[in-house]
């Protein structure tokens, strides 16, 4: 299950940065404001009452315990990001893993986003459009938001010097 | 604004006979409809009078909109943009920039085309939807307005090298690259077997025959139908049913082959490809004949393939993937019926080559071979082992059902098709990196050869899935303008390394360098 011990190579397959940790808390959150419109459908089930009391509740406290501790922690550990003088590569996911690199060469535009979750920590996503139609951008969250502006500045210097 | 010499600043409207295409267009929609809307009527007892006056005031009602929109559409080709200002009650306004501009093509359906009016498209990428276009402008006009955007546009951003034929000027026409003649067409017709069409029509047959005054599957009414002029057949009993059946098989197998004939005659009649100093220039079609460029320097990856039947007769296809569309299509046909002999030299033309002999070509890894012929199987399996497990149970005696054996046979024969197909696939599918090139062949019936150009790609993702995962193995993703090119099932490793080699030789040029 660690998986990270398959990424000790040079260049492309090696070491990754991980995200900044607040973004378990914004993980987090975002599941909890998914849940809580389940709680509504699982109170009126309860008040229903035609299944032994308790019974929609103790699968839902189990379903949502899981679902904020244990899921965030994992999609934490699992992506990551690195960056070099020519490329961002973009690494996320235990069973749907995928692993995407970009040359600076090919971005388009780049996008720094902050939802208000993100906001409050003070995290962004960073967005790359390339031309591709598969790919055709890739997300990176969980950033403090001034380093994803700074990232974006390293891109988009990189992307003027490469056109002029 | 400055303004080239040769264009004035005001704002041009459209051939003024647009009103009368657009009108006579709108009218040829609306005739079924209208024809319906009188039946009802007339039913009614209107007189017929009453009907006619209608009709004619529709029909003034079509053109005076016609004549509206046309006297308020107007177009302005600026020295920077083009912009265009339309819309009766609410007016739109919009500028497309020649840089943006990918191409322009020019399209000339029925009416427009007895007119001799095209209808003038600014292809920028939208993706089809938001395009700008221009209906309708005489063939003259279209043709004036299609070189001076190009001219424009490769005169301001556009610095891409277009070969090295830069001063042929516009109007070189030397032999075509490659035609199809009338045979060829027919032949291609012939290959183009609509299979949709046929069981459409089996399936309408089924549908309407409540319409029909007798049962058509009723093959003793036919007899009785028989019975007059056909006496003789109804009298053959038996024989005439076979007959029967035989002529109803006949007649779908000609609808299907007419079918697949007057499509393709239609779409391909006249098809030339010729190579102009601006790209492939590709012209087609018998009553929407349509013309289009497709700049080389725009090419990212080639795509040949060939059918279940026409691959033994040598014929393929070759489509050109690029970031301009073709009427919705992401890839233009450049040669849709030809030998290899005819592909290599458009292959060649738009800067790629065929497979070396000498390239060294790669399976994907036998563990996805594996498990891919197992997990085809395995739904039928499982169910036949329900199925069987519960009936030696007791359950079905139970419940009063028996499971016929036809049933296993079916299960278990679908399983080891499926099985057996999967591992076919894994067998034929490969891959190849070559000096400039990635290719990737997969297909057993219709095998298919995808070539891309290895610095046009735009992205590398490696992705695997929770079976890939534990198996050790994965799919390589590319990025691709305006196609999709993925390489299942990669050893991990080889995944890696075809991913190193791939960005060294993306991040050698930079996008502007490439569209």
């Amino acid at each position: 299950m660690e998986e990270r011990a398959l990424s000790s190579e040079h260049d492309d397959d090696g070491a990754l940065t991980p995200l900044h940790p607040d973004h378990i808390k914004v993980l987090r959150i975002n599941a909890l404001l998914m849940l809580l419109p389940v709680l509504a459908g699982v109170i009126v089930l309860e008040i229903a009452d035609f299944a032994p009391a308790g019974l929609f509740a103790g699968l839902y406290l189990l379903v949502a315990i899981f679902i904020l501790w244990r899921i965030p922690r994992r999609r934490y550990r699992f992506k990551g990001f690195a960056m070099s003088g020519d490329r961002l590569r973009v690494v996320r996911g235990l069973w749907w893993h995928s692993d995407t690199v970009v040359p600076f060469g090919r971005v388009q535009h780049i996008d720094v986003d902050q939802g208000p979750v993100q906001r409050y920590y003070k995290l962004a996503t960073l967005t790359l459009h390339t031309a591709g139609t598969h790919n055709a951008s890739v997300h990176l969250p969980g950033l403090l938001h001034e380093e994803a502006l700074a990232m974006r500045e390293e891109i988009r210097a990189h992307i003027k010097r490469e056109t002029l | 604004m400055p303004s080239a010499p040769e264009e004035t600043d005001e704002a041009k409207r459209t051939d003024p006979k647009t009103f009368l295409a657009n009108g006579l267009q709108v009218a040829r929609s609306m005739v079924l409809p209208l024809l319906a809307l009188f039946y009802t009527i007339r039913s009614d007892g209107a007189p017929l009078a009453v009907l006619l006056g209608i009709g004619v005031a529709l029909l003034l009602a079509f053109f005076a909109l016609a004549y509206v929109q046309w006297y308020r559409f107007t177009y302005h080709v600026g020295a920077e943009d083009i912009r265009v200002e339309s819309g009766v009650l609410a007016r739109q306004a919009r500028a497309v920039p020649y840089e943006r501009i990918q191409d322009v093509s020019i399209e000339q359906s029925l009416i427009p085309r007895l007119l001799g009016l095209v209808e003038v498209r600014f292809e920028t990428g939208a993706g089809g939807k938001d395009e700008l276009k221009l209906t309708y402008l005489a063939e003259k006009e279209g043709e004036r307005l299609r070189e001076l955007v190009r001219e424009r546009r490769d005169g301001t951003a556009d610095t891409a090298p277009v070969g090295g034929e830069e001063n042929d000027g516009p109007a070189d026409e030397g032999a075509p690259l490659f035609a199809m003649d009338t045979r060829r067409v027919l032949t291609f017709g012939m290959f183009e077997f609509s299979l949709v069409v046929v069981a459409a029509v089996f399936a309408g047959a089924q549908q309407f025959e409540v319409l029909l005054p007798f049962d058509m599957f009723d093959f003793e009414e036919w007899q009785r139908l028989l019975a007059g002029p056909g006496a003789w057949l109804a009298g053959l009993g038996f024989a005439a049913q076979v007959i029967g059946a035989f002529i109803a098989a006949a007649s779908l197998l000609v609808i299907g082959f007419a079918t697949g004939l007057i499509r393709t005659a239609l779409r391909e009649w006249g098809f030339t490809l010729h190579r102009t100093a601006k790209g492939f220039r590709r012209r087609r079609g018998l009553l929407t004949r349509t013309d289009v460029v497709m700049p080389v320097h725009r090419v990212q990856a080639l795509e040949i393939a060939t059918g279940f039947l026409r691959r033994w007769f040598g014929w393929h296809s070759l489509k050109l993937v690029s970031l301009a569309q073709d009427s919705g299509n992401a890839s233009h046909v450049a040669a849709p019926f030809a030998k290899m002999g005819e592909i290599e030299p458009i292959v060649r033309e738009a800067g790629f080559v065929t497979p070396p002999p000498e390239l060294e070509w790669q399976r994907s890894s036998r563990r996805f071979g594996v498990d891919s012929a197992v997990f085809a199987g395995l739904l039928f399996a499982v169910i036949a082992a329900l199925l069987a497990g519960l009936s030696a149970a007791g359950v079905f005696a139970r419940l009063d059902l028996f499971i016929p054996d036809v049933v296993y046979i079916v299960l278990v024969s679908g399983a080891v098709l499926f099985t057996a197909e999967q591992w076919i696939l894994w067998r034929k599918r490969r891959h190849a990196l070559g000096d400039r090139q990635l290719y990737s062949a997969h297909g057993v019936l219709s095998p298919k050869l995808d070539i891309a150009s290895r610095r046009k790609l735009q992205s590398v993702e490696i992705a695997q899935g929770p079976l890939s995962r534990l198996r050790g193995y994965a799919s390589l993703k590319l990025g691709l303008a305006g196609g999709t090119l993925s390489i299942e099932g990669l050893p991990l490793e080889r995944a890696r390394e075809l991913r190193r080699a791939l960005l060294a030789s993306m991040t050698e040029s930079d996008f502007s360098e490439l569209a």
